[in-house]
């Protein structure tokens, strides 16, 4: 049983948050240094929040957690985050 | 397996004394979690008490399982929303683990396999209303829903009832957990709906 999704299943969500698609943008984890495509993070949504990991090393990325309608984004994970050129 | 989109029935067909407000009664289980799930065996399963104490103290699986065990049948209130009437669960109650231990502290910090940490009131541990559970409806409590062995604490929402416990710390300061620190309410009473922070 598992309830992992990739980045994609919030492609949606990251767009009305970064104003822009994002699931071409590169990140690099600040753990491992694995370098993804925020499409192919390891998504938890059944959860108080969203999560997404790196597929490398599980480490904690991005965590989106709306609170009365505002979608609160802590992207601390990451070493390095760029959109899509 | 898809655990979203679980059947639910409504409030109404349950006592509405039992439904805190906001919620909605289920019959399933649903599987929530933040990260993939630990698949630690039993042999390799620890828990210990540390921080403001004069020496940790760790126990075994098997010790905690020739501790006095403790069954309660109680209702439990997710956070986000659905709420599940009449849960069985067996473990040792944390009066049981705490019994010997001398401490300061007024704050605890569970923390778990995977990295998820949840914080609440040592006070709300201890009285008999939390456990370490390691069985759940007659049967050895499974990973996806924790096991070995997950922290129950049924009057607060049910994130603070940490999976895959392996600890708590005893703090003098009261330190955010995991969703915590993102915005969610630091104590979780769901009978006051304290779902998010200033709730």
């Amino acid at each position: 049983m598992t309830d992992r999704l990739d980045g994609n299943a919030i492609a949606g969500t990251l767009q009305a948050v970064f104003g822009t698609e994002m699931t071409t943008a590169t990140g690099v984890c600040g753990h491992c240094g694995d370098r993804n495509r925020l499409g192919a993070l390891a998504v938890y949504l059944a959860g108080p929040g969203t999560v997404a990991r790196c597929p490398g090393c599980d480490t904690v990325l991005l965590v989106l957690v709306e609170v009365r309608g505002v979608t609160c984004v802590d992207a601390l994970g990451f070493a390095d985050l760029n959109p899509a050129a | 397996m898809v655990t979203r989109g679980f059947h639910g029935r409504r409030s109404a067909e349950a006592d509405p004394s039992r439904v805190p407000p906001g919620q909605y009664v289920t019959r399933d289980f649903p599987v929530l979690s933040a990260g993939p799930t630990p698949r630690r065996l039993a042999a390799d399963w620890t828990f210990t008490i540390r921080g403001a104490v004069d020496e940790p103290v760790v126990w075994s699986f098997y010790e905690l399982r020739a501790l006095p065990a403790t069954s309660i049948t109680t209702d439990i209130h997710c956070v986000t929303k659905w709420s599940k009437l009449d849960t069985h669960w067996r473990g040792v109650s944390l009066d049981t683990l705490l019994a010997d231990i001398d401490t300061s502290a007024d704050y605890a910090l569970a923390f778990s396999d995977g990295g998820y940490t949840t914080n609440l009131p040592l006070a709300d541990l201890t009285g008999g209303q939390a456990m370490i559970a390691y069985e759940y409806e007659g049967e050895p409590l499974t990973a996806e829903h924790g096991g070995p062995a997950r922290l129950l604490v049924p009057h607060l929402y049910f994130w603070k009832s940490a999976k895959w416990v392996r600890g708590i710390e005893l703090r003098d300061d009261d330190h955010p957990g995991f969703w915590e620190n993102y915005g969610y309410h630091n104590y979780g009473d769901p009978w006051k709906e304290q779902r998010y922070a200033g709730d």
